[in-house]
């Protein structure tokens, strides 16, 4: 059985590592991220982890040594933050492309200049079209978890493609919580070993990362994406079975008090814990508030997030990222996916939580009362409104 | 292994592990010695290749000239990359996950790929000493852009982005000497080499595959294409960069440094520099120049040599070959070529097709 801990959620992180018997860690340091490679070499030169950590020179050779070591066919994993995943960026659409199962835990952090090593979602955001399976994680336990459900699904022969973990820089990554870390056996069991397609093997030579002119690129992408949208039903099952063996239940988009609200409160990342405080102190007072956690980022579950929020008639949506220049990143996916929708709840965007800055309890309610009043207005005029700001 | 260049021919790896059919260009100097260094790793090996010519001539999809396992990532990272797949190999083999026994990591890549954009994952993955060989293919120049100039670029040379012109000489500096710079990471193993040697070539990745821990081998690589010459005299360029002291070969063995060839006295330069377009347009001067340089170089490497007590093979420079230094007409006129039928390219030589002419 699991036992129950109090630890800094960088370490839970890298103890779901360890159940993984991950083969091979590559990861340079940087804020916030530092504690779980940290946290790995230690476990690799205790012999508690029998792998092989690279303490390489950069994040873009973090990622390249990952690619090299995913096509040889080892459990891959890596972490890191803001500027590291920049630097990765250019290695990470080859990642995806060619289908290697690698798992990153991102701490989120904000992007320079100025130069800022406290959390927000600008990082993640900068690559939402690398092709990644992208989650969310809100506290340590579900760090854990989704790790562990990110090497299930993600070496998956049927999905093959890396996996991004989010989870909040500081904000979650130092803090110390109670997390039910699993048993060995239990991990074990969730967790088959890694056996790819293909690998880098002279027993069976094969050529990896090919160019591709203009006569087959195209199928390739195609391909790439049909494969991404189709490793949804991967998801759910690993979903499922993760609830069947460790009793927690995730899925793509998940409610909190949701049922007959008329306003719904839609936050990704550790700040849905502060959104779901506040809807229990409305509830209490009698107003129909709700709350919507977007679970999983990439690919985008359109029709899940419909169903989440169909009868509600203001739909308040947070993003700790900027787009500049026109609307923040994920209110611009959500009025996306519900333009189809016949009758729409009016979608209010508030962009806050920046560089590390909080949104407290107030702020929240201060957001539930401004939807609906631009709702009763006929809508937001401006793009988004700005939270906390001087 | 004195008697090796006599022997080697039988000894040598039938086995061609690079398909026919690739798509280098006509006397490309540089598939040539991917062919040998393929053919002296053998089948037991994975290769990492940096973007370039190598990649680009070879791996159009879905066809494939590599008959070995092979990965293409991107144009920077072959040692990143090929130190994941030595680690991977590593924790395989110890979980008993592949059998056990040695596979060679190879990575490989261009100049610009090893001494400009790749120079920072080289360098750590030499630093933290996986067991892997890297070999550079030097060809002077960023050939499959378009010839664009490289820290690898000798100075003089002509390049789009380094043309010579009223205030310009063309490349300003002086080429980046890499074998010293992996050599300063204290490998194990260091060698220059070029594909107009080719046991010698062979010998060289052989040893660097064996010794346990990383090995840098740099090759020159000749390139008619970029350095415009004709394109059935790229093993006479090679031979006369080498006996020029423009391209010396050495190792550097454990610290130690030892010429493969040492000449009692050098060629001149000159004959090298006027048989290509891309130095056409130096004047005696700037040939000088590049003259005292090489001479200076050789005299560091040779001082190099003297205080590692390295042993050197003197070979004397074939007098039918040897230059008469009759003005711009190099050695290569002086070459009686094995088929004259065949027509010869002449958009190389070193008069004639004047841009400037242009009035």
């Amino acid at each position: 059985m699991s036992h129950r801990t109090g630890l800094e959620v960088s370490h839970a992180a890298a103890e779901a590592v360890k159940l993984a018997h991950v083969e091979v860690v590559a990861a340079y340091p940087i804020t916030p991220n530092t504690h779980v490679p940290e946290r790995i070499a230690e476990m690799v030169a205790n012999g508690e982890l029998d792998a092989e950590f690279i303490p390489v020179e950069s994040e873009h050779s973090a990622m390249s040594a990952c690619v090299g070591s995913s096509a040889t066919g080892a459990r891959t994993f890596t972490a890191t933050s803001g500027q590291g995943l920049e630097l990765m960026h250019e290695v990470m659409t080859v990642a995806s492309s060619m289908r290697l199962p690698i798992v990153l835990s991102l701490a989120n952090r904000a992007l320079s200049s100025p130069l800022s090593v406290w959390g927000d979602h600008s990082d993640v955001m900068a690559i939402r079209d690398c092709g990644w399976i992208q989650v969310f994680a809100e506290n340590g336990q579900q760090t854990f978890d989704l790790l562990l459900w990110a090497f299930r699904v993600g070496e998956d022969p049927r999905v093959s493609f890396p996996v991004i973990v989010n989870f909040d820089g500081f904000h979650v990554t130092h803090v110390i919580e109670p997390v039910f870390i699993a048993d060995q056996e239990e991990v074990d069991r969730y967790l088959p070993p890694f056996k790819p397609n293909a690998v880098l093997d002279p027993r069976r030579p094969v050529t990896m990362g090919a160019y591709g002119p203009p006569f087959i690129y195209s199928e390739t992408k195609k391909a790439q994406d049909f494969a991404l949208h189709k490793s949804k039903e991967v998801m759910l099952q690993g979903f499922a079975e993760f609830e069947k063996i460790f009793g927690r239940k995730y899925n793509f988009v998940e409610t909190y008090k949701a049922e007959g609200a008329k306003t719904l409160l839609l936050v990704i990342g550790s700040f849905a814990e502060t959104a779901m405080d506040l809807v229990d102190k409305l509830r209490e007072k009698g107003e129909a508030v709700g709350l919507v956690r977007l679970r999983l980022w990439r690919p985008f579950p359109e029709e899940e997030l419909r169903q989440a929020v169909r009868g509600a008639e203001t739909l308040i949506v947070l993003d700790r990222a900027m787009s500049f220049g026109t609307l923040a990143p994920v209110v611009s996916e959500v009025r996306a996916a519900l333009y189809p929708e016949e009758k729409r709840p009016q979608i209010v965007s508030f962009v806050g939580g920046l560089g590390g800055r909080d949104i407290r309890l107030e702020e929240f309610e201060y957001m539930v009362k401004r939807g609906s009043e631009l709702t009763q207005k006929g809508g937001q005029k401006e793009l988004y409104e700005t939270i906390g700001i001087r | 292994m004195e008697k090796f260049s006599i022997y080697a021919p039988r000894l040598v790896n039938p086995e061609e592990n690079i398909a026919p059919g690739h798509r280098a260009c006509i006397g490309c100097g540089e598939v040539l010695a991917v062919r040998y260094v393929l053919k002296a790793m053998g089948p037991n090996v994975i290769a990492a290749n940096a973007t370039g010519c190598m990649e680009i001539i070879s791996s159009c999809l879905p066809t494939t000239s590599w008959k070995i396992p092979w990965i293409h990532v991107l144009f920077e990272n072959a040692s990143a990359v090929i130190s994941g797949v030595e680690a991977a190999r590593k924790a395989l083999t110890r979980k008993g996950k592949v059998p056990p026994g040695r596979v060679y990591c190879l990575a490989m890549g261009g100049d610009g790929a090893t001494s400009d954009i790749g120079l920072q994952s080289l360098s750590g993955a030499l630093e933290r000493g996986h067991d892997f060989t890297y070999v550079c293919f030097d060809n002077e120049a960023y050939m499959n852009t378009g010839v664009q100039r490289s820290s690898s670029t000798p100075y003089g040379a002509s390049t789009t982005t380094a043309p010579p012109g009223k205030v310009s000489i063309g490349q300003w500096s002086q080429k980046k000497n890499m074998a010293a710079i992996a050599a300063a990471h204290n490998i194990p193993y260091v060698a220059t080499a070029c594909s107009s040697y080719p046991f010698d070539l062979m010998a060289k990745v052989k040893k660097a595959a064996e010794v346990k821990g990383p090995a840098y081998v740099h090759v020159l690589s000749v390139c008619p294409t970029g350095w415009r010459h004709a394109t059935d005299t790229t093993i006479q360029m090679g031979r006369l960069a080498v006996e020029s002291g423009v391209f010396p070969l050495y190792e550097v063995e454990n610290g130690k440094y030892k010429l493969t060839f040492d000449f009692p006295k050098l060629r001149p330069v000159k004959p090298y520099l006027k048989l290509q377009g891309r130095f056409r347009h130096l004047k005696d001067e700037e040939i000088d120049k590049i003259q005292k340089q090489v001479d200076k170089e050789w005299l560091k490497l040779k001082s190099l040599v003297a205080m590692g007590g390295g042993e050197k093979k003197v070979v004397p420079v074939p007098a039918a070959i040897e230059s008469k230094g009759k003005g711009v007409k190099g050695p290569g006129s002086k070459i009686k070529r094995k088929n004259p039928t065949t027509p010869r390219l002449r958009r190389t030589g070193p008069k004639k097709v004047s841009r400037r002419g242009k009035k």
